[in-house]
C-alpha cells in the first residue's frame, strides 16, 4: 500500500513498537496501578473500627466496655500523638474517660461520625442502657460496590487520557525538534494526513490497553463488567479519539520537551483531581460541577462507570460521548489551524 | 521540438526577509536556469539558509517574489511540491525506521517518482535496505536525505550544505549522486561552505554576504578576475575569491 495515510500510520506505529518503555507505560501501567490501590483500600463493610482512648482515671471501665463491643478495635493513645493519630486515620476517634466522657473526633469525616454512632452505643450499653429492640441483620454483598470496582473504570479512563495525550504530544514534539515536521511539509504530503496518523496510530493499541486493565480487574480482582463489549469498545474509542484530538492541540506550537511536558501536566493533573478517577465528583461544590462535568474525562469516567459497571447501553451514555466528541473535533480542527511545522 | 520558451528552474527578484532588527536577506535578487547547477556560497549568517528556505516555499519573504519551475508559491504550492526535491540542513529522520521505510513513506507522498530499489541504487545504500536509520553512519544518513529528496523524481534539488561534517570519501559519493541527476537534466541549488564542492559541481555560484549577493558567476570567471595568487606556482582557487571577498574574520553561528 503507498497511501501516504497508511504509510504515515505505519511509520507511527513501528516506531512506537520499536520503543518498549512505550508499551510499559500503555499496558503494565494501569495494571500496577490497579493492584496498588486494591491493595490500599480493601472492601470497606468488614473492617473494624480503630477508635483511640486516652489516658484518665475511668480509662479502664471504658476500656473493658469498648473491649467488649463488636466492630471496635481500641488503641492507648498518648496525648502527644493524639493530633498525629487523628491526622493519620490510625484511629477515627479519641476517648477521653471523663465523666460523662468526651469524644474527640473531626465530624467532616465520614469514618469518625461512624466511629462516634459505635463508641456512643457500645458505651451507653455498657451503663446499662436497656436495648428497646435487637433489628435483623441481612447482610447483601452488592457486586461491583467496592471501591476496588468503582476505581478501575476511572483509571481506564485515566490511561485512555494519559497515553494518548502523553504519546501523541511527546512524538509530535520531538518529530519538531528533529525538524521532521519542516521536511514532511517540504514534501507534498498533505498536513491533515500527518495529523489522522497519529490519530490512527494511537488508536491501534486501544484495545489491548483497554483489554489487559479490564481483564485483570474482571478475573483477579473479580469486577463484575455489567455491559456488553460492544458499549465498552464503543465508549473507549469515542474516548480515546477525543484525547488524541486534544494532545494534537496541546503539542500544536510546543517546541521543546519541557514545554510540553508543562502544557500536559497543565490539562492531565486538574482532571485527575476533578473527573472521579480516585474519588467521586460529587465531593466538589455544586457551583463547579457544570464545569466539572463538561471536562472529557469526566465524561469518558462517567460513561465507563455506567457501561461497565451498570451495565449501561450506548444510547444511555449518548450525552457523554457527544461531549467527547465536540472536544475531540474542536481540538483537531484547532489544531489543524494553529500547528506549527516550520 | 517545442516551441515555448521555458520559464527559468528559480526567479527571485529582490527578496527581502527580516528578523526583528536583523535583515537575514536583503534585497536578493537571482535566477537559475534549467539543468544548471547553482550554489549559494557565505560565511555563516549571511543569509544562505534563509534565501533557500524562501526559495523551496517554507519561509514567507517580508518583500519580493519567487518563482519556481514557472509556478508561484502562492497559487501553485501543490503542484511545485510535486516536482521539487528538498533536503533540509538539520533533518534527523526516524531513527527507528528502517532505510526502506523511510523511503517508502517518502514515495509515498508524490504522484510519480522512482521506485524504492531505484532510490536504493541511486544513492548506494543498497545495502542498508533492512537498517535502522539511527544506525547509519553520518555520510550514509546524507544520502539516505538526498534519496528521499529525489524520491518524487524532481525537476528541481534544493540541497542545503549536503556534505558538511562529512569525510572524503562520503563527499565523493554524494556528488557522484548529484551529477547523475544533473546528467538527466535535473536542476540543482546548493549551498555550501566549501569551495571546493562548489568548484566541481556547480555551474555558477553567488556568493552571499550580509542578505545581498557580492559576486556571481562561473567558479572560473570569478577566478580569474578576483584572485590574485600569491605564489606563481599555485593556480587560484575560489577559496581566495571567498576570503577576498568576505573577509578574514571569523564569524559565529
Amino acid at each position: 500500500m503507498s497511501d501516504p495515510l497508511v504509510q504515515l500510520t505505519l511509520a507511527r506505529l513501528r516506531e512506537f513498537v520499536r520503543e518498549p518503555e512505550a508499551l510499559f507505560w500503555a499496558f503494565f501501567f494501569p495494571i500496577i496501578m490497579t493492584v496498588v490501590l486494591a491493595v490500599a483500600f480493601p472492601g470497606r463493610g468488614a473492617q473494624p473500627v480503630p477508635v483511640g482512648l486516652a489516658a484518665g482515671p475511668d480509662a479502664d471501665a471504658i476500656r473493658s466496655a469498648l473491649r467488649a463491643a463488636r466492630d471496635i478495635t481500641l488503641r492507648e493513645v498518648q496525648p502527644v500523638n493524639e493530633a498525629r493519630a487523628l491526622r493519620e486515620g490510625e484511629v477515627h476517634l479519641i476517648v477521653v474517660p471523663t465523666r460523662p466522657p468526651t469524644y474527640r473526633f473531626d465530624p467532616s469525616r465520614d469514618e469518625s461520625r461512624a466511629a462516634r454512632l459505635l463508641v456512643d452505643q457500645a458505651l451507653k450499653r455498657a451503663a446499662g442502657r436497656p436495648e428497646p429492640w435487637t433489628a435483623r441483620e441481612e447482610p447483601i454483598l452488592l457486586p461491583g460496590s467496592r471501591y476496588v470496582d468503582w476505581l478501575i473504570p476511572g483509571l481506564l479512563g485515566m490511561t485512555i487520557m494519559s497515553t494518548g495525550m502523553w504519546g501523541i504530544g511527546f512524538s509530535i514534539v520531538q518529530a519538531r525538534l528533529r525538524k521532521i515536521l519542516k521536511r514532511l511539509v517540504a514534501s507534498p504530503m498533505r498536513k491533515r494526513d500527518y495529523l489522522l496518523a497519529q490519530m490512527i496510530g494511537r488508536l491501534a493499541f486501544l484495545s489491548p490497553e483497554v483489554a489487559i486493565p479490564l481483564a485483570f480487574g474482571a478475573l483477579v480482582l473479580g469486577m463484575p463488567v455489567n455491559g456488553s463489549f460492544a458499549a465498552i469498545a464503543i465508549v473507549s474509542l469515542v474516548g480515546a479519539v477525543s484525547f488524541t484530538g486534544l494532545g494534537l492541540l496541546m503539542a500544536c506550537r510546543a517546541q521543546t520537551i519541557e514545554a510540553i511536558n508543562g502544557i500536559l501536566n497543565l490539562t492531565i493533573l486538574p482532571m485527575w483531581v476533578l473527573s472521579g478517577v480516585f474519588f467521586p465528583t460529587s465531593n466538589f461544590p455544586g457551583a463547579l460541577q457544570p464545569f466539572i462535568h463538561a471536562l472529557p474525562l469526566t465524561a469518558l469516567n462517567d460513561a465507563l462507570r455506567s457501561v461497565i459497571l451498570e451495565g449501561a447501553t450506548i444510547g444511555a451514555v449518548a450525552g457523554e460521548l457527544l461531549i467527547l466528541v465536540v472536544w475531540g473535533v474542536v481540538s483537531f480542527l484547532l489544531a489543524l489551524r494553529l500547528f506549527r511545522w516550520v | 521540438m517545442s516551441f515555448e520558451i521555458r520559464p527559468p528552474a528559480v526567479r527571485c527578484d529582490r527578496l527581502t526577509k527580516r528578523y526583528g532588527d536583523l535583515v537575514a536577506v536583503n534585497g536578493l535578487s537571482l535566477t537559475v536556469d534549467r539543468g544548471e547547477c547553482f550554489g549559494l556560497l557565505g560565511p555563516n549568517g549571511a543569509g544562505k539558509t534563509t534565501t533557500i528556505e524562501i526559495l523551496e516555499g517554507l519561509l514567507r519573504p517580508d518583500e519580493g517574489d519567487v518563482e519556481v519551475l514557472g509556478l508561484w508559491w502562492r497559487t501553485d504550492a501543490d503542484a511545485l511540491r510535486q516536482r521539487l526535491g528538498i533536503q533540509l540542513q538539520e533533518t534527523r529522520l526516524a531513527e527507528k525506521l528502517t532505510v526502506g521505510e523511510t523511503l517508502r513513506l517518502f514515495r509515498a507522498f508524490y504522484d510519480r517518482g522512482r521506485s524504492v530499489e531505484e532510490l536504493l541504487r541511486l544513492v548506494e545504500l543498497e545495502s542498508k535496505r533492512a537498517s535502522w536509520v539511527g544506525k547509519l553512519s553520518g555520510g550514509q544518513r546524507q544520502r539516505l536525505a538526498v534519496a528521499c529528496a529525489l524520491a518524487g523524481a524532481p525537476d528541481l534539488l534544493f540541497l542545503d550544505e549536503p556534505t558538511t561534517g562529512l569525510d572524503p570519501q562520503s563527499r565523493r559519493q554524494l556528488w557522484g549522486v548529484l551529477e547523475r541527476f544533473r546528467a538527466d537534466g535535473g536542476t540543482i541549488v546548493l549551498t555550501t561552505h566549501y569551495m571546493d564542492e562548489a568548484e566541481s559541481l556547480c555551474d555558477r555560484v553567488a556568493v552571499i554576504d550580509h542578505g545581498r549577493i557580492i559576486a556571481q558567476g562561473r567558479p572560473q570567471d570569478l577566478i580569474e578576475t578576483l584572485s590574485a595568487p600569491k605564489v606563481v606556482t599555485r593556480h587560484g582557487t575560489l577559496e581566495d575569491v571567498f576570503m577576498a571577498l568576505t573577509g578574514r574574520h571569523l564569524r559565529d553561528e
